[in-house]
């Protein structure tokens, strides 16, 4: 079953919080393996307030650009991109990376993921990819992970970080008829090598872009053999999965895993089962503007989950 | 046949046929020949309509993405004839389908998308 915010339905006020982060980010500190996590943007209170609580790694996700999409609700993706990038320089101390779940681009075309290979590259930072369906059509994703892959001989990755194991995967190919996203027996014999050297002490980060969870089978945000890759991660103390695809907010807790799912930087998606299919949400450019801009959400976290809060809208 | 004449006969079969199909005829450049029958399957909110479709040997099938999001039309079955590049908005794809058979398709974007062309 899926645990939206605070283990609550998403209304429309729980929803219009989510909203608020879209076009924005996410600020991660890590301290003492735990994960916590703060929005990017507005203010950064929330997130001098993670940085500070221990003074562990930081970094930066975002998801869900969709450079290259042109229809309402926000027709210019590469402008709440820009916005999102801003952010991030903003940000003081700087993170130590950033990662993107994928849906760089809306189509897959080369100047589509060119324009925001430029806008990610202006951070300065050093940026992580997973693709989404989105970055792979027509071509396997060869264009992307010529632009944004890490290895040559494979297209997921893993990677050590203050003190932590970070294992960048992707379920976005080869999808099956009547299926979810899929990882497939090739990457979960590597992840299976791959985290077998860390000792159970070590965090574990995995990032993909669909959800290695079943948020809404009806819409198909899931992953097929997402069970087969969390059963090789079951010995970890810590282990946090962060996730794009449904561009909303959404987390959930089953043992030692921490699930969330990220917002888009281009346009949100409704809440599980609350509109005829998944399609991007139709919203007054006004609201979507003032929720870019000027809201401010703050995350407080508790007994390990994440609880997002509404602030007041400045002037 | 001089394109005159075959544009009178196009526009006379066009007028003898259901809506739907004449609403075809006119969004599509596919149509190849006179002695092709279009039967049009929908792509919106993210599900084939009709999800499955019964059509006569050598129909030209037409899927058109109503959608605001790209679908990919994939047939299931290998060596399947079916097989559209990315589907934006208001794009179409068409195939002629002039054997027999049960083809089966999906989207490749979306997997759990799918719909079924049977072909008699």
């Amino acid at each position: 079953m899926a645990h939206l915010n605070d283990d609550k339905q998403l209304d429309r006020r729980h929803f219009l919080k989510c909203m608020a982060w879209v076009g924005t980010g996410a600020v991660w500190t890590m301290s003492s393996g735990v994960l916590s996590g703060s929005p990017l943007g507005t203010s950064n209170r929330g997130a001098m307030a993670a940085h500070t609580h221990g003074g562990g790694l930081r970094f930066v996700q975002i998801s869900d650009s969709h450079i290259g999409f042109n229809k309402e609700p926000n027709p210019l993706p590469q402008a709440t991109l820009q916005s999102a990038m801003e952010r991030i320089r903003t940000l003081t101390p700087q993170p130590a990376f950033v990662i993107h779940t994928g849906d760089v681009s809306h189509l897959s075309k080369p100047d589509e993921l060119d324009t925001a290979a430029q806008i990610i590259g202006a951070v300065g930072n050093t940026v992580h990819f997973v693709p989404g369906e989105h970055d792979v059509i027509g071509d396997g994703g060869r264009a992307f992970f010529q632009r944004f892959g890490e290895q040559p001989d494979r297209k997921w990755y893993s990677f050590d970080a203050g003190g932590a194991h970070f294992i960048g995967l992707v379920n976005v190919l080869d999808l099956r008829p009547g299926g979810f996203g899929q990882l497939g027996a090739e990457q979960l014999a590597w992840l299976e090598q791959d985290v077998k050297a860390r000792t159970s002490s070590t965090p574990i980060v995995v990032f993909a872009h669909m959800p290695l969870w079943t948020v809404y089978s009806d819409w198909g945000w899931g992953t097929d053999d997402a069970p087969q890759a969390l059963g090789l991660l079951r010995g970890f103390g810590s282990v946090t999965v962060l996730n794009g695809h449904i561009h909303q907010v959404l987390q959930k807790v089953e043992g030692n895993i921490h699930f969330h799912t990220a917002r888009s930087t281009a346009y949100p998606q409704p809440a599980p089962g609350t509109a005829p299919s998944p399609g991007p949400l139709k919203v007054a450019a006004e609201v979507l503007h003032s929720l870019l801009g000027i809201s401010t959400v703050t995350q407080h976290v508790h007994d390990r989950k994440l609880a997002i809060v509404d602030d007041t809208l400045p002037s | 046949m001089n394109n005159s004449w075959r544009f009178l006969l196009i526009f006379s079969v066009a007028l003898t046929m259901p809506t739907r199909l004449v609403a075809s005829e006119r969004e599509s450049s596919e149509v190849a020949s006179d002695t092709h029958i279009v039967q049009r399957i929908a792509i919106e909110n993210f599900t084939f309509v009709p999800a499955t479709l019964e059509v006569a040997v050598g129909t030209l099938v037409s899927w058109v993405n109503e959608d605001d999001v790209p679908h990919v039309v994939i047939g299931t079955d290998p060596g399947s004839p079916v097989k559209s590049g990315a589907l934006d908005t208001d794009d179409r794809y068409s195939v002629e389908l002039d054997h027999p058979g049960t083809y089966r398709y999906f989207c490749s974007l979306h997997p759990h998308m799918t719909g079924t062309v049977i072909v008699k």
